[in-house]
């Protein structure tokens, strides 16, 4: 975690510093944008994070451990699939609920399935998609994701 | 006044209970500040740098550019233009449908279509650097390598799928 917030932060200022080089006016514009962006989620962000601090203590680590840890197997990575397949959440909402669910015990698979499957997967947006895609080339599209977010869930699982 | 009560009511409501947690000794609520605290503090040691290199981002990159070079001519440029274009772009999934169309629109092919789809889905840079913040760069560089792979393959699959079928993707918000 720490290590890699460093390098993020190192890497930041080194593009925001070369930005700045050849364009003044651009960086400006842009990093404004950025604070804006950031402005504007910050407070939907700290509300589901305080949901999840009060879910997290409410559901005790064995619980996680015993249904999205390593030996939860088939049944941790179907169940995570099919919840990630369904919800219609932010992906920079999930990944600190999912960092914490690492921490207490939940696997790289069955976390990575998740992940997975809510991006690219949306049974809640299907009617939107059908119309633009058609109705069959949507659920071809959804079922050949959902195979392909298990598998890179378990591939993840397996190497990490 | 009542737009600042629904924006930061539900987070100085849990501010309150924490301090009476701590006041009162009450386990629970210690318990979640001290959890929530933590979350917090993960959250505002990254993501502001993140979402200041999307702004960055917005503002150098010209999208229109890559539009152009999705057709169905276009081969393995065509293919590296479509991941390369969709890890520019941010928002949630169904926000691609509208590109999607306009990429129809302009002569991509269907591979290329389904290629820019997955990829706008699960590759885009203001979410893997928000991915390596949280899970680690281990972890974001395997998911973004098997993921490639499999979505270029079920490019040349719907590709495959709907060569005769007359596939076009429409626009809702035109037709009524």
């Amino acid at each position: 975690m720490f290590p890699n917030i460093i390098l993020l932060w190192i890497a930041g200022i080194a593009i925001v510093s070369i930005s700045y080089y050849f364009d003044k006016e651009k960086t400006k514009q842009g990093v404004n944008k950025g604070i804006k962006i950031f402005k504007g989620l910050s407070s939907p962000f700290v509300n589901i994070m305080i949901i999840a601090s009060i879910i997290l203590v409410l559901v005790p680590p064995e619980m996680i451990e015993q249904y999205l840890g390593g030996d939860s197997g088939f049944f941790g990575v179907g169940l995570s699939a099919i919840i990630g397949s369904v919800t219609l959440i932010p992906a920079f909402i999930v990944y600190p609920i999912a960092s914490e669910l690492l921490k207490r015990g939940a696997s790289y698979m069955v976390i990575a399935t998740f992940i997975t499957t809510l991006l690219m997967v949306g049974v809640v947006t299907y009617p939107l998609e059908s119309k633009y895609l058609g109705k069959k080339v949507a659920l071809i599209r959804n079922v050949l994701n959902f195979f392909a977010a298990i598998i890179i869930g378990l591939l993840i699982g397996a190497i990490m | 006044m009542k737009k600042y009560i629904k924006e930061y009511g539900f987070i100085l409501l849990f501010v309150i209970f924490g301090i009476l947690s701590y006041i009162y000794s009450f386990a629970f609520g210690i318990k979640a500040s001290k959890t929530f605290l933590d979350m917090f503090i993960e959250m505002i040691s990254f993501i502001p740098i993140v979402f200041v290199l999307v702004g960055l981002l917005d503002a150098w990159i010209p999208k229109k550019k890559f539009e152009k070079y999705m057709g169905p001519e276009s081969g393995l440029k065509g293919t590296l233009l479509s991941v390369i274009f969709s890890m520019f772009q941010a928002g949630p999934l169904y926000g691609a449908f509208p590109i999607v169309y306009i990429l129809y629109k302009k002569g991509a092919s269907v591979k290329n279509i389904f290629i820019f789809l997955g990829c706008f889905s699960s590759l885009k840079i203001p979410m893997l650097t928000i991915e390596t913040g949280y899970l680690g760069i281990e972890f974001t560089l395997a998911r973004a390598i098997i993921t490639v792979p499999l979505f270029i393959a079920i490019g040349y699959l719907m590709d495959y799928y709907l060569k005769n079928k007359d596939f076009k993707v429409t626009d809702p918000t035109e037709s009524n």
